[in-house]
């Protein structure tokens, strides 16, 4: 369904992408791991035009990700954001709702607040959260809202960016679950990046390991203990020894 | 080859000219990119409501009391000038002209450069730096609409409104120094303010705070939506757009002076 060929990208000298491959399947969940500063999140971001690449193709579904509607394009999208990135200014519900409140995914207001705090539900908050603003809120439940503004509009494809950073073990095991369950519930094609090898146990099917600018290993998570990679069993192990330099 | 001091000094200069019709090349940019999203939909009619309340509702008590403060200054030192060569009775007329030619538009906008385009810069940088224009992106929202045109068009709606007020506040402010501390009869300082004014003079202020809310909102956005990372990024956004608004209302205003004398 996503398919990256030969991306690039560098800011100034920084060569952060030199020709990343990737393939993700239809309602696979991929989780993209790798040391902080390795590309991972501008890989997202480049597929999702935040970022425009210096060379190679994305394709989703075999269309060009950089030709055509780019509303329609987006609107199959959702995504989960590191700091949730939710909009101050709106209450939980309007951010949750936020593409069903404005343009050609358009409802009722009165219906859009339903469709909120159903999702808010199904992400574990309770509908009073609806009118508190995102200041109110804990780092678990601004991630949590997050995730429900992700699965508003029921996409096709979901992003997931460092869905655990900054939360605690077990509101981090409550994250993975959710992404878990929403995903296999959705049939939605799931791309994360983490550096947390709990969610990557948790959330992934398959594993691509991003290093030097290129996708080091690939393959199912089963496969992942057995990679016989020296750079991912260094990665996967927390080792400070291997050939990953631990300052970069 | 090592260049010798004077050419190094001249390269410098070169460079610093370059940087600058560098950034005047991007606020042209930006501009023409604001006018274009203003002309196309969609539009968002309850963003643009909220920015007119933050722009104009919210900037009156500050701008009144500016305006009336300057009014009142402005009476006493026109009456303490005008005393060295018997012209004491010019107060109304001067305090009128002032407010309403020069001093309404300009502290009205400064004022406004100082309380809304820092706040605006303040805002939409922290937006960028915790990925909520991303986020906006993602959610087929297109930020200059969202965010840019909304404010840009509330500029221009409210601060003419908020200039006219203030110099009806200045003038005031003129009129309670004049009467209660200079002696002026109330209707005679309001029958001279009146009859010295021309539609000319209103029109001017008019056009000003039109042109100065337009730069005061555009420069909030324009520095915010530039804005580099972290708080360092944030502040650096608000202070720049604060310095910029001010500077480029002070040298609008000498043109649109320049313009108005013309006629």
């Amino acid at each position: 369904m996503i398919s990256i060929s030969g991306l690039q990208k560098s800011f100034g000298s920084n060569r952060v992408l030199a020709g990343v491959d990737l393939e993700v399947g239809r309602g696979r969940s991929m989780v993209v791991i790798g040391g902080s500063g390795t590309g991972k999140s501008v890989l997202l971001k480049c597929v999702l035009g935040l970022v425009t690449a210096d060379a190679g193709r994305i394709l989703v579904d075999g269309v060009d990700a950089t030709a055509g509607d780019r509303d329609a394009f987006l609107a199959r999208f959702g995504m989960l954001f590191q700091g949730a990135a939710l909009f101050d200014s709106l209450p939980v519900w309007q951010n949750v709702s936020f593409r069903l409140l404005r343009g050609a995914l358009k409802r009722p207001r009165s219906e859009a607040r339903e469709i909120a705090i159903e999702k808010l539900r199904r992400v574990g908050l309770s509908p009073d959260v609806a009118d508190r603003f995102p200041g109110e809120l804990s780092g678990g439940m601004q991630k949590r809202v997050g995730l429900a503004r992700a699965i508003a509009a029921d996409p096709q494809i979901i992003f997931f960016d460092e869905p655990t950073t900054g939360l605690d073990p077990i509101m981090s095991g409550v994250i993975n679950d959710l992404i878990r369950e929403i995903v296999t519930e959705m049939g939605a094609t799931a791309l994360t990046i983490t550096h947390d090898m709990t969610s990557v146990r948790a959330i992934a099917d398959e594993v691509a390991m991003l290093h030097g600018g290129v996708v080091r290993w690939s393959g199912p998570v089963a496969q992942m203990d057995r990679s016989g990679d020296p750079y991912v069993d260094q990665f996967i192990h927390g080792r400070a020894e291997g050939p990953i330099a631990a300052l970069r | 080859m090592a260049q010798s001091v004077p050419l190094r000094g001249l390269a410098a200069l070169g460079a610093m000219a370059l940087a600058v019709l560098a950034s005047v090349g991007r606020v042209t940019l930006f501009a023409l990119s604001t006018f274009r999203h203003m002309l196309t939909p969609p539009f968002y009619g309850r963003e643009f409501l909220v920015a007119l309340g933050n722009v104009g509702w919210l900037s009156l008590p500050v701008v009144g009391l500016t305006a009336f403060f300057t009014g009142g200054a402005l009476a006493l030192q026109i009456y303490a000038g005008g005393a060295r060569f018997d012209a004491q009775a010019v107060v109304p007329q001067i305090v009128a002209l002032g407010m309403v030619r020069e001093l309404g538009p300009v502290l009205v906008g400064l004022m406004i450069a100082a309380r809304v385009t820092s706040s605006i810069a303040a805002e939409i940088a922290t937006m960028k730096v915790t990925e909520q224009i991303d986020a906006l992106v993602t959610l087929s929202t297109h930020p200059m609409k969202y965010l840019t045109v909304p404010r840009v068009l509330a500029g221009i709606v409210a601060v003419p409104l908020l200039v006219g007020l203030g110099d009806i506040i200045g003038i005031f402010g003129g009129f309670t120094v004049g009467v209660k501390s200079l002696g002026f009869n109330p209707s005679v300082y309001i029958r001279n303010t009146w009859d010295f004014l021309e539609p000319l003079d209103v029109i001017s202020s008019m056009v000003k705070g039109l042109a100065f809310g337009f730069i005061a909102t555009l420069m909030g956005c324009y520095a915010g939506m530039g804005s580099g990372r972290g708080a360092q990024g944030v502040g650096r956004a608000t202070k720049s757009s604060v310095e910029r608004a001010s500077v480029l209302i002070l040298a609008a205003n000498f043109l649109l002076t320049g313009v108005f004398f013309s006629l």
